[in-house]
């Protein structure tokens, strides 16, 4: 038997379960807002676990700036989950705001969105992981989609902007 | 490279999803399974679809098993079936010694029945994966010792 490339197949195996994920929650609520808030709910849940994960296996100290910040999502953390690496482009001139350009967004792979889900932001769990991460390592940030390759742009763009420094508190709450 | 933990804490996240969306509590338990199972359907469908594209035909029931136990199973949990065990009268019994979704959860007994919770899922991706080879079956698992849980297929002629 031919040898499977099985490197690529695993990603497949996240892309299938949310595209039924996103299927389920479409069935669930009556409107693509609700989903899309669902989404980003769901995706704050899974940051603020993965971030642990993500410091226990890139050994990355803590980063300097928000410059540095950018960087380590784009090269370190993307390529370790997702296997791709963004890239970080249209700095603001406070330094506050960048966004993340991905040429291939892995979770819309097979996807198309029909006419009725104009509104839907499919990939809006990458919005919540980024942002709960973040939160855990004491960092207040708004993150949104600016273009989608699904509703016809030709890249997605995921902007981040800083909004502040979260104090730490002890001891965490939990959610 | 792909990683597998966006999918194990995705599959996490669908669990407490599902179970907190329900109206009832307890009662609606089987709906519940049934929901994640008709999930793992769906993407195992797709996914054995993409892993055979380009291999030949099966020769045959055990052929078809082999695969699952080795190919699919690799791509899905990076391991293979520790044990398969058949009556060769179309049941078959697979054994994961560590299964990766119930890494989660302590070894504690209080647990175990939470565990088909976490078993669902993967028994609706065994049995679209085996769907889409065209093999009709029903798909089960059981824990009995934490880690380990064996999925035990039923094949239905159709």
């Amino acid at each position: 038997m031919k040898r499977l490339c099985l490197q690529n197949k695993n990603s497949e195996l996240f892309t299938l379960t949310y595209g039924a994920l996103v299927t389920q929650l479409c069935k669930d609520y009556e409107n693509d807002e609700e989903v899309n808030k669902q989404l980003d709910k769901m995706g704050y849940n899974i940051g603020v676990r993965l971030i642990e994960d993500f410091l226990a296996r890139s050994s990355i100290g803590r980063c300097q700036d928000f410059r540095e910040t950018a960087d380590v999502i784009a090269k370190v953390a993307f390529k370790m989950y997702l296997g791709i690496t963004p890239s970080v482009t249209n700095w603001s001139p406070a330094g506050d705001e960048f966004s993340l350009i991905l040429e291939n967004n892995p979770l819309v792979d097979f996807v198309e969105l029909p006419d009725n889900h104009s509104t839907l932001v499919y990939s809006s769990l990458l919005c919540g992981v980024l942002r709960g991460a973040l939160e855990m390592v004491q960092m207040a940030v708004d993150v949104r989609f600016a273009q989608d390759t699904l509703r016809g742009d030709s890249v997605t763009e995921i902007r981040m902007k800083f909004i502040k420094r979260i104090e730490e508190n002890l001891p965490a709450g939990d959610e | 490279m792909a990683d597998e933990a966006p999918f194990q804490f995705l599959h996490n996240e669908v669990l407490q999803y599902i179970y907190k969306s329900a109206e009832n509590g307890e009662t609606d338990n089987g709906r519940n399974i049934a929901k994640l199972e008709n999930m793992g359907f769906r993407v195992g469908q797709g996914l054995m679809e993409r892993l055979t594209k380009d291999t030949a035909r099966f020769k045959d029931e055990l052929d078809i098993m082999k695969f699952v136990c080795k190919d699919f199973w690799t791509c899905v949990f990076k391991k293979q079936i520790d044990n398969l065990r058949t009556n060769h009268q179309g049941i078959y019994v697979l054994q994961d010694n560590k299964f990766r979704l119930l890494s989660q959860l302590s070894a504690g007994k209080q647990y175990l029945e939470q565990a088909p919770k976490y078993l669902a899922f993967t028994c609706g991706l065994v049995r679209g994966a085996l769907s889409n080879l065209g093999v009709k079956s029903i798909v089960t698992a059981e824990v009995s010792v934490m880690p380990a849980c064996k999925f035990q297929i039923m094949i239905q002629k159709m």
